[in-house]
């Protein structure tokens, strides 16, 4: 039987770390990740884990201890927000290149300036690129799912690459809800061990991690590793099937939410996916075909699924939590109409860049979106497509 | 392919599908395979009928490519001599020439 609790979405994220028990975990706090490593000390200082808890002077070094601890041989885990994650950004590279499959959960928060504690997306989005694999949860619930099944798929020996948990800062990092744990038993049944086939304290076969790597072959480990996060795909629907054998929760690449048969849609990331499925539903009372599609793996970016699931909607609003300041949209937009593009054309896209900075996102901005999109559908007419919801005119 | 190597070597002509992932090195003593020579652009040459085998540029050489046999220097060890010219600086009987790499 699984354990039904109530916890914050950082506690879930300390709690799976307890049940994993990881070899060595190496992070430094900033808010709002700052309680999953404290709760975590906790288990190590109460001796509830065998964990190496590293207690470094900046995230550079969390992620440097992590390459180092990972590419010697063992199961590394850390966790991070905003300026941390961008101060790991040359490691994040380091990590995905050397194929390291460390895990990380990365609580989304604005990344600055101006200087900002609260919640967008503009952190793990600028990491995008990284090659990280990333997955975005809408809840505590999600965030726990998905860090359990994140070993599984880093270290999956096809994959070989690192991966990152995010989860909204303060709206699910630290609002308490209920959530269904498995079994410590269980976690350790289905993360099992990490046995890499070759690891620096091996004495037996001497090896070197991170060589200088000229032109002669620094393209052909690029065209590797690019590989390798294709594969991930497969591997990723693999290990959300087991997943939901023992626990009932089914995964996918994403969630939709009344799509089948929708007119009108918006794709969106993590938390703001629970209002707008409010407002799905009271536009389904009044007869209105809205729908929602809700992104879990952003990287590998899962193109082909989300334009069949998307290729009969009239009308779309992608949501973007963060601005990439190309003039043109933000990140997903960009990502998903390339994706429609030669495929499904003759589809209305538009984009929001919404809840910068952790700026309130209520169930009436996701209305205003909608009927935006009403409007679309009924004149055929675009108009500006690259728009702002929630920002004062 | 697997993260595992298919070939312990890598050479200039493997493909990305043989690489070793991330670049990892998996035999060790492998430097030997490195000819760090290839990138001189200037080159000593040994003038044998000038020397006297004094014996001041083998030990002043930072990458030991004047071979010694016998109390006596033999000619340079090509494959790791870089052309720092700090032979023919010290020595006093103008016994090593120094040219460009190719000519």
């Amino acid at each position: 039987m699984a354990i039904r609790e109530r916890l914050s979405g950082n506690e879930a994220m300390a709690v799976a770390m307890r049940q994993i028990n990881p070899d060595v975990v190496a992070a430094f706090p900033i808010t709002p990740s700052t309680e999953i490593p404290q709760y975590f000390s906790q288990f190590v200082s109460n001796g509830e884990v065998d964990t190496e808890f590293v207690a470094v002077e900046s995230e550079h070094s969390a992620m440097s201890a992590c390459i180092g601890a990972a590419a010697a041989g063992a199961r590394a885990m850390t966790a991070t927000s905003a300026n941390g994650l961008a101060l790991m950004w040359e490691m994040l590279y380091i990590a995905a290149s050397s194929r390291l499959p460390i895990t990380m959960s990365c609580v989304n928060r604005a990344l600055s300036g101006p200087i900002n504690i609260h919640n967008d997306h503009s952190d793990s989005m600028g990491a995008r690129d990284s090659g990280w694999i990333q997955l975005y949860s809408e809840n505590n619930q999600e965030a726990y799912d998905n860090l359990l099944q994140a070993l599984r798929i880093g270290e999956h020996e096809d994959v070989m690459l690192p991966v990152m948990v995010c989860q909204d800062g303060f709206i699910t990092s630290h609002a308490v809800e209920n959530i269904e744990l498995l079994e410590d038993d269980k976690v350790k049944g289905f993360v099992g061990e990490y046995e890499p086939d070759h690891y620096m304290m091996n004495p037996k076969e001497p090896i070197g991690v991170g060589p200088l790597d000229l032109p002669a072959y620094y393209f052909e480990h690029k065209r590797q590793q690019a590989e390798a996060i294709k594969r991930s795909k497969k591997v990723i629907m693999d290990v959300a099937k087991e997943y939901e054998k023992l626990t009932g929760r089914s995964y996918g690449y994403f969630e939709e939410y009344k799509l089948n048969d929708a007119e009108i849609a918006i794709v969106i990331i993590n938390s703001t996916a629970g209002t707008a499925k409010t407002v799905v539903d009271k536009l389904r009372d009044n007869g209105i075909k809205a729908g929602l599609l809700k992104i879990r793996v952003f990287r590998p970016f899962p193109a082909e699924e989300i334009t069949a699931a998307l290729k009969n909607v009239k009308a779309i609003a992608v949501m973007d939590k963060a601005e990439s300041f190309s003039a043109v949209g933000g990140p997903l937009f960009t990502e998903i109409k390339a994706a429609l593009y030669g495929v499904a054309d003759g589809i209305n896209i538009i984009n929001y860049i919404y809840g910068l900075g952790g700026r309130d996102v209520r169930s009436d901005d996701i209305e205003l979106v909608y009927n935006a999109l009403l409007e679309i559908q009924k004149t055929g007419k675009t108009g500006e497509t690259y728009r702002y919801v929630g920002v004062r005119e | 392919m697997r993260n595992r190597p298919s070939v312990k070597r890598m050479t200039p002509d493997i493909s990305w599908k043989d690489i070793t992932p991330g670049g990892t090195i998996y035999d060790a003593g492998n430097a030997e395979d490195f000819k760090t020579g290839d990138w001189r652009a200037m080159k000593p040459v040994w003038i044998v009928e000038k020397c006297t085998q004094c014996m001041l540029c083998p030990p002043v050489c930072p990458d030991t490519s004047i071979p010694v046999k016998d109390s006596k220097r033999l000619d340079y060890d090509y494959d790791h001599c870089k052309g720092c010219g700090v032979c023919v600086e010290i020595c006093p009987f103008d016994a090593i020439d120094f040219v460009k790499e190719g000519e």
